[in-house]
Formats: structure tokens, C-alpha cells, sequence
């Protein structure tokens, strides 16, 4: 496996796969592995080490409904509880899915190695989550995501799967000629961080699994790898995007000390008794209660404090709505001047809970406050506001196999879109990783299987790739990456973020294309190996497009609905319910926005809504 | 406190050779020393090489040495320094530098492949599981582990000798090791291999790596000790070695099985060694080839004449490397 030179202008290493899944998050292994024990030769290829995948950062647990705590849950709740979580604009085939297969998938996991916290009876323990009616998330104290990946990651090793860590994709290579044969997928080129020499993998399947896009925003939740490389290289490849409209902010981000502004506080310290108070030490979440959820959500603190041990007969605190609706709140109390000295509100536990049982069940939130805040959350409430954590809008796939709209190409997890609709519940991603990683695994080696002649990319494509990685080095005396990504996040967090309104958006578009501009002239300094600033430099393509894809197809959606509030639109509108959002990007590199009616729902799962509530 | 200036001094280089280099840079109220790092990088030198994800303490990227100090750069704030006092980053000092502050920590994935996986009764498929939460805590201690390698940057038995590194798994996997001994569902035996194959026995529990561990994980305590003393029961009771030399105890009932990753090529791939210029003897060439061959996992591309342990070393680390470092630290001859 030496360096092959493919006749490239610049040496190029040369690798051949059945199957090339890029992301070693939760769905990119899980898929991995699928692909791998359906007899594919499959690698994974991560831009970091194996096992720091943004999954690790996955707190509160795994949505499934196995129903060890409640024996009332079966995969209709769950679906029904999705559906309407994302308002409706879930594709109801993979909210289907998901729903039916996750118990299986966690089940698997244990066999796998992974140690779930136990119930009484020594089955899998599951937690309360906003907007799941019953006590659904499998859980490992408040490090499920670790648990997840760690499992995974010694699977994948078990199985001798091929992994190339720290290295990054550029570009999707094709097949290239005329028709939809040239047009298929033919592999994929990046470069080590290491040393920054090129390397080409080819595969006629390759599953995106790349996560999100969150570097996009000053206030985030997300690591360093989230600036949508999936969703840019799909574009690229000439895929469709859905829902980029839809960006979830979670509403409890941490606000102080600012080095740690956005940091994660995960929806289980809400799910295990924690309130929500304002500055007046108002429970204010009671005055948020939608119509929506009017049924279902208890109105007074007796009812709600109720819930936690009996939830047949009490409805559900407001304060675990749906992350949307909570977001929104806290966010609207603080512009009414009720916010904490840092620009939050507050988030207690201290006074819900014993020491010991915070210990217990949120060890490392309790953890992250003492090391990073100076604050014992066992005595004192947190300061929380909303930070962007997840977009709900991806690649557009076919909800049985994850297939892109491009031969070969495959998304899985937050890379991929449609399963949350407008809005994701807590816990339903890491479910989603798995169900829909193992399927995208199994499709991908199909498809790999069957394609006997495999597609090779022409080489003026490869030597295009390489010229274009190489560029910023070229230039001198441009500006560097890290200003322009700043400026980015500045911009796309005041204009495009939790709530919108039409002239924002037009102004965001203006800026995107200004940035755009200075990003094409960014240049770099020093030499390839392990290259910060030459990286940020690749990377800014990719931000940039997402950017303008979310911004345009937030400007084009005038109702507000799930993680998109438009201040100029703040009603949601049924005529929009019926529609999703498609992105593509023209030849010119142009982002366009069309229309596509939503899938419809057949009948008998359509009569799980009409059902009279308990 | 408000904003101010920073003096930090960061080892910069790869593996051929390096030095430190000083820097000021502004820093503001409780931030960690990745931020500093950070704003060096987006403001002063942009190619700075440092690994990070998740500035969260949760993903074990950032490892480094902070006044000859092992610790994530992401949990270390700044304020737990005097201030006006300068900061010196160096890279982990048991791994081979790539650039900067990365280290190459392959090391560690290769013996992770090694430990035999979770093996649970084939009749006992996922779903039926029945455990209790106080037989699964046990090993839910180990599973905290974030993977920062720090404990196996810190453990001496590698850090100063790196002939030990063939037959040492070092303390991240012993508490892998320890966690799967006491899952109450595998039927591995796992006694043996610790042993003879992964060197449990170099330990001599200095407790080092519990010291830095940012998981607090008791490495040492409730993961090695343990391991030790299930190992003496078997190796060392003179009726059970008398009794399994002439035939009266079985060894085990558990199962004996191979390193999980098999025995075959490393999975880990590695960046394509650079093609080769001029080699001046045919003969070489021949042996050359051979050895990237033999490599083609694991490039070499580090100088081992540079770990040579200088005398303040040795003696530094039979105390923690901790403690130690902040001593005295020469990183130039790397």
C-alpha cells in the first residue's frame, strides 16, 4: 500500500473499498459495521482519532421504546411523539423506522459491550426526555455518547475494519462521462493532517456520515468538525439538501465564563426534576404553554411535580416541551429583562434534588460546572440560554435505504435530513445513528455488490482536487482563515439564528457573498503538515455553502415552525406543513431553492393522531 | 480580572527537532489555556498544530504538558496559575512528535487491538440481559475513560524506556482489561493475558496515572491492584500451581481467546511513506523495503536517541511524572 502515483501531478496514494464511510461518529461506525458484515471491503475515514467524534458529547441517552419503566410504550407513542416533535414535517417513513427498530439497536449495543444503567429488575434503565411521553432514553448516567462510541469503536476494531484517522475529504469523486453512468459515485480525495499529502479512495458506495454544521454559529454546542463537510460535498456532487431551514437550539447552552459560552448542559438535568426560573424566581415555563401541547402539558407546579412518579395520571412539566418551545421562552425572558447577570436564565437542581442524587445521575454535568464555572450545582442553579446545537436539515435521502439523490452516495445521521422534521427530540439522535447507520451500512454494500464494472474517476478530476486543496498556499498576502470563519459565526449567530426575520436573512445573504469573495483569496502559511490554517482554509467552502443554504431557505419559509422562528412570521402556517424545502447547487456553484410536497402519510399511521388522549 | 497579557512558551517542532518558542498573547477571565492556544492560532501562528475537539473535557484530544504538568488543555484554567507566571505547553513526552503540540498516539490504538472483546454467553442474546446496577458500576468506572492517553504518557515504565512499550499496555488498558474481568456477562479469561502478554506485572502502582486521570478514574486502586491480586491467586498459590502441574485443577473454565483485532496487518492506516529519493547500496534498498514493509503500519518517523532519559529523569520519574516534570524540561533535543 505504498504511495501509487495515479498520474496525478501531485503523489497521491491510491486505495481501493467496496464501501468508504466518511465520519467516525456514532453513524459512520455504525454503518462501518453494517457494511463490513455484509462482506463489503470498507474503510472509515475520519478527520480526527477514532473514538472523538462528536458523539462523545451526547449526554442524555438513547430514545427507544423498550418499555422497561413504563410497559404502556411501544413504537406507536414513539412515533406518534416524533411526528409531532418535529410539527409534522418528519418524513414518516424513517420517523417509522426509527421508532420500530431503535429497541433492537440498543439491544445490540449491550451485546457489543456497551453498560447501560440497570432498572430494579436489571433491565436496561430508561429517563424522562422532553417530549417523549414516556420514560424512554437508555442512559449511562449523563455520558450516553461516550458509552455509544466506545462501543462502537471496539466493535470496529473487533471486526478489523480499515480506519484512516486525521485524514479529511475534499471532494466526492465521479464517474464522469455522460449519462446517469458518469454521473455516479466513483470514490472520494482529501489529504492526511499529517503529513498533507493526498489520498484517493475508490469506492462505487460512500456513505456520508459527517455530522453537523454547527462551526457555522458564534454559540454552539458543536466541536471544531462540525462545518457541514457531508452536506458541502453532497451539494458538490450534485445531491439535494431538506429542511436547511430547521437549525435546533438548545435551550440550555451554559453562558459564563465565556471560553465555555454554548457549552453543552444536557435536557436530563430537566428530565431528572430541574426547573426553570427567572430573575423574579418565576417558574415562567408555565406561561409558554402552546395550544400545540395544551392536552398533554400539566398547568400548574402540583400537576407537574406530580409527573415525575406517576405519569399516567398527571400530564408532563412544561419545562420538557420540546427543545424548540423551550428555547423559544428562555429566549424571550431574557429580552424581557429577566435574565441572570450573564444573559441566561437560571437552571436549578440544587433545590429539587439530593447532593447524592446529582451525583449519581448527572456526574458530569456536575463535573463540568465545578472545573469550568466554579459552580456546585448541588447548591446553586446554573446559568443557562440557548446555543446551537443541531440542524435538522441534510442530504436528502430514500427513508429505507439512505440513498442520496446521487448513484453510490449515501447520508446517515445529522449529515442527513429529514427524520426530525422541524424540530429533533432529545435522545432521538443517537437512536437515529444507529437505526438508520446499520441500514445505510447494509444498502451501501448492496450497491457496492452490485456495481461490476467499477467507476473510476478520470484523472484531470483528481488533479482538479489536488490543485484546488493546494490553492491557498498559492496566494500571498490574503487574509487568514480563522478571521473570515470568526466573522462568519458572528454573523450567522445575529442574523440567521434562533429567531428571523426577512430583512436579517437578506442582509445575511449580502455578507455570505462578501465572505465568500475574501475566502476565495484566504491565504496560508507554513508548510502542509498538520496545518490549522490551511485546514480552516478547506474548510470555509463548506461553511460558507451551508450558511447560504440555510439562510436562503430560511428567507424563502415565511411561518415559523420548529427550530425556525420568524419574528415577521411568527404563525405557523398549515399550507407550509405540506411543503419541504429542497437545496442543490448549480454548476456555477450557485445555492437554489425549490419546492417538494411532503410525502403522505398512509392511513393507519395517520390514525394515531386522531386518537382521543387519555 | 478583565483581559490581559499572557506570556506562554510553546514547544514548536516535529519530529526531527524543535525548540520553544515565547509568545504574548491577551487572555480574558475564565478562560483554559486552549483558548490561549487558540487565539495564538488565530492571531500569531496560524499553523500552530494542536489537537483538540471538543473543549469540553469529554473527547481526550487535547492532551499536552502544562508546566511539565500531563492535563487537558481544555480543563486547565488559567486562573490556577500566579499571574504574571509564564506558561509552558509542551507536547505528551512518550509518544513521537508529528507537529507542535500532536503527538502520533498510535501506540495506544494498537494495543487496543489486543484486548479480546466483550464475550457474553451465546445464549444470552442483548434484550435479555439482567444485570444489577451495583455489578455493572464496577466497570462503568472504567468505561468513564475519554481515551486522553495521559495515564499512558505519564506511566514511567514507558515514559522513560521505550523498550518496554512491545510488552506494556499500559494503564488504559488495564482498566479495559478490568472493566471486561468484572462485566458479570463475559466469559473470556482474561487473568492470563494480562499477565504474561500485557505486562500487568511492570506495574509497580506509583499511582501516577490515577494521579493525572481527568476522569478521576482510581486506575490504580480499583482497576490494577484488583487485576494483581486475581493474577497472584492463580500464578502464585503454591496448591493451585501444585495442583495444576499434576493434573488436579483445571486452569479455567473461561474461555481462551486471541487479541480482538486479530492477529493479521493493523486496520490503522497511516499516511503512504514519502517515495523513496536515492539510496545509494542495492543492498540497502533491499533492506529498506523490508523494513517499510515490516512498517507500513507504523512509519517510523521518530528518534529514539532523543528519549534518551537524562539522569534528572530517571530519578524524577519514580516519583510522579507529575510532580517531576515541573522540574526540569529540555524538550530541544527532540
Amino acid at each position: 500500500m505504498a504511495a501509487v502515483s495515479n498520474g496525478a501531478q501531485s503523489a497521491t496514494e491510491v486505495h481501493d473499498y467496496d464501501v468508504v464511510v466518511i465520519g467516525a461518529g456514532g453513524s459512520g461506525l455504525r454503518a462501518a459495521i453494517a457494511a463490513h458484515e455484509s462482506g463489503a471491503r470498507t474503510a472509515i475515514v475520519t478527520k480526527s482519532l477514532l473514538g472523538k467524534a462528536h458523539t462523545v458529547m451526547a449526554e442524555g441517552g438513547i430514545a427507544a421504546s423498550m418499555g422497561n419503566v413504563w410497559p404502556e410504550d411501544n413504537w406507536q407513542v414513539h412515533f406518534r411523539d416524533t411526528m409531532r416533535g418535529g410539527k409534522m414535517l418528519n418524513n414518516w417513513r424513517m420517523a417509522q423506522l426509527h421508532a420500530q427498530e431503535a429497541p433492537e439497536r440498543v439491544w445490540e449495543l449491550e451485546e457489543w459491550g456497551a453498560l447501560f444503567d440497570r432498572t430494579k429488575e436489571g433491565k436496561i434503565s430508561q429517563r424522562d426526555f422532553g417530549g417523549h411521553r414516556y420514560a424512554r432514553l437508555a442512559h449511562v448516567g449523563d455520558r450516553t455518547g461516550l458509552e455509544m462510541i466506545r462501543t462502537l469503536q471496539q466493535r470496529a476494531v473487533e471486526l478489523g475494519i480499515d480506519v484512516y484517522m486525521e485524514c479529511t475529504i475534499t471532494q466526492l469523486l465521479k464517474a464522469g462521462g455522460a449519462g446517469r453512468a458518469g454521473n455516479r459515485i466513483a470514490g472520494a480525495f482529501g489529504y492526511w493532517r499529517e503529513t498533507g499529502s493526498f489520498i484517493q479512495l475508490n469506492a462505487p458506495s460512500v456513505v456520508l456520515a459527517t455530522g453537523g454544521i454547527g462551526k457555522s454559529f458564534k454559540v454552539t454546542s458543536n466541536s471544531w468538525e462540525y462545518t457541514g463537510d457531508g452536506h458541502a460535498l453532497a451539494l458538490q456532487a450534485g445531491a439535494s439538501l431538506i429542511n436547511m431551514e430547521f437549525v435546533q437550539f438548545h435551550p440550555t447552552g451554559m453562558v459564563w465564563p465565556l471560553s465555555v459560552r454554548g457549552l453543552l448542559i444536557t435536557e436530563s438535568v430537566r428530565g431528572e426534576g430541574g426547573v426553570l426560573r427567572n430573575s423574579d424566581g418565576k417558574r415562567f415555563m408555565f406561561d409558554y404553554i402552546t395550544d400545540y401541547f395544551k392536552a398533554e402539558t400539566a398547568d400548574n407546579e402540583e400537576e407537574a411535580d406530580r409527573w415525575y412518579d406517576d405519569h399516567i395520571n398527571n400530564r408532563r412539566p412544561p419545562e420538557l416541551l420540546p427543545r424548540d418551545e423551550v428555547a423559544r421562552a428562555i429566549n424571550s425572558e431574557i429580552k424581557a429583562g429577566r435574565g441572570s447577570p450573564h444573559g441566561g436564565v437560571y437552571l436549578d437542581i440544587a433545590s429539587r434534588r439530593s447532593a447524592a442524587d446529582i451525583h449519581k445521575r448527572l456526574p458530569s454535568m456536575y463535573h463540568q460546572f465545578k472545573e469550568l464555572a466554579d459552580v456546585d450545582i448541588t447548591k446553586e442553579p446554573m446559568e443557562v440560554a440557548p446555543t446551537c446545537h443541531y440542524v435538522m436539515g441534510g442530504v436528502e435521502v430514500d427513508a429505507d435505504t439512505q440513498a442520496a439523490t446521487v448513484d453510490g452516495l449515501y447520508a446517515v445521521g445529522e449529515c442527513s435530513g429529514g427524520m426530525h422534521g422541524s424540530n429533533r427530540l432529545g435522545g432521538n439522535s443517537l437512536s437515529d445513528l444507529l437505526v438508520f447507520g446499520k441500514r445505510a451500512g447494509e444498502s451501501a454494500a448492496a450497491y457496492a455488490k452490485k456495481s461490476t464494472r467499477r467507476p473510476v474517476a478520470p484523472v484531470a478530476q483528481v488533479n482538479a482536487a489536488a490543485e484546488a486543496a493546494l490553492a491557498p498556499f498559492g496566494r500571498k498576502a490574503g487574509e487568514n482563515a480563522f478571521t473570515i470563519q470568526h466573522e462568519l459565526q458572528e454573523m450567522m449567530f445575529s442574523l440567521v439564528g434562533i429567531i428571523r426575520t426577512g430583512k436579517e436573512m437578506k442582509q445575511a445573504l449580502k455578507d455570505i457573498a462578501a465572505l465568500k469573495k475574501r475566502a476565495e483569496a484566504v491565504s496560508v502559511e507554513g508548510g502542509r503538515a498538520y496545518n490549522p490554517g490551511w485546514h480552516t482554509a478547506l474548510d470555509l467552502r463548506s461553511m460558507l455553502q451551508v450558511s447560504e443554504s440555510i439562510a436562503r431557505a430560511a428567507l424563502e419559509r415565511t411561518e415559523s415552525r420548529g427550530g425556525h422562528t420568524r419574528d415577521d412570521y411568527p404563525l405557523t402556517d398549515p399550507d407550509w406543513g405540506k411543503v419541504n424545502l429542497i437545496v442543490t447547487e448549480t454548476p456555477q456553484g450557485a445555492v437554489k431553492i425549490t419546492r417538494k410536497a411532503l410525502p403522505k402519510m398512509p392511513a393507519d399511521l395517520a390514525k394515531l393522531f386522531e386518537e382521543p388522549k387519555k | 480580572m478583565s483581559a490581559r497579557d499572557l506570556n506562554l512558551r510553546v514547544w514548536r517542532g516535529d519530529g526531527s527537532g524543535g525548540d520553544f518558542v515565547n509568545y504574548t498573547v491577551p487572555v480574558e477571565e475564565g478562560e483554559v489555556v486552549l483558548d490561549a492556544i487558540h487565539r495564538l492560532q488565530a492571531t500569531q501562528a496560524s499553523d500552530l498544530a494542536v489537537r483538540w475537539n471538543c473543549k469540553a473535557g469529554k473527547c481526550g484530544s487535547c492532551s499536552a504538558e502544562i508546566n511539565g504538568k500531563p492535563g487537558l488543555m481544555c480543563m486547565t484554567r488559567l486562573s490556577s496559575f500566579e499571574p504574571g507566571e509564564t506558561i509552558t505547553v509542551t507536547p505528551m513526552r512518550t509518544f513521537p512528535v508529528v507537529r507542535d503540540l500532536v503527538t502520533d498516539v498510535t501506540f495506544n490504538f494498537e494495543k487496543a487491538r489486543q484486548v479480546p472483546a466483550f464475550a457474553p454467553p451465546s445464549d444470552n442474546k442483548g434484550g435479555k440481559f439482567r444485570m444489577a446496577q451495583v455489578d455493572v458500576e464496577r466497570s462503568q468506572e472504567f468505561r468513564k475513560c475519554i481515551e486522553c492517553f495521559l495515564c499512558q504518557n505519564t506511566c514511567h515504565v514507558i515514559r522513560d524506556h521505550e523498550e518496554n512499550k512491545p510488552a506494556f499496555a499500559g494503564p488504559r488498558f488495564f482498566i479495559r482489561h478490568a472493566e471486561l474481568d468484572m462485566h458479570p456477562l463475559d466469559t473470556v479469561d482474561r487473568q492470563p493475558m494480562v499477565q504474561e502478554d500485557h505486562g500487568l506485572g511492570f506495574c509497580n502502582i506509583t499511582k501516577c496515572c490515577t494521579d493525572v486521570c481527568p476522569e478521576h478514574i482510581k486506575i490504580t486502586d480499583n482497576a490494577i491492584i484488583p487485576m494483581k491480586e486475581r493474577v497472584v491467586d492463580r500464578k502464585y498459590d503454591p496448591l493451585v500451581f501444585l495442583g495444576s502441574k499434576i493434573g488436579l485443577f483445571k486452569s479455567t473454565t473461561r474461555q481462551q481467546v486471541g487479541p480482538a483485532g486479530g492477529l493479521g496487518p493493523s486496520p490503522i492506516k497511516h499516511p503512504a511513506p514519502p517515495t523513496p529519493v536515492a539510496v545509494p547500496e542495492p543492498v540497502k534498498r533491499a533492506a529498506a523495503a523490508k523494513r517499510t514493509a515490516a512498517k507500513q503500519a507504523a512509519p517510523a518517523k521518530k528518534t529514539t536517541a532523543a528519549k534518551k532519559a537524562t539522569p534528572v529523569r530517571k530519578a524524577a520519574a519514580k516519583k510522579t511524572a507529575a510532580k517531576a516534570a515541573s522540574a526540569t524540561r529540555r524538550r530541544s533535543t527532540r
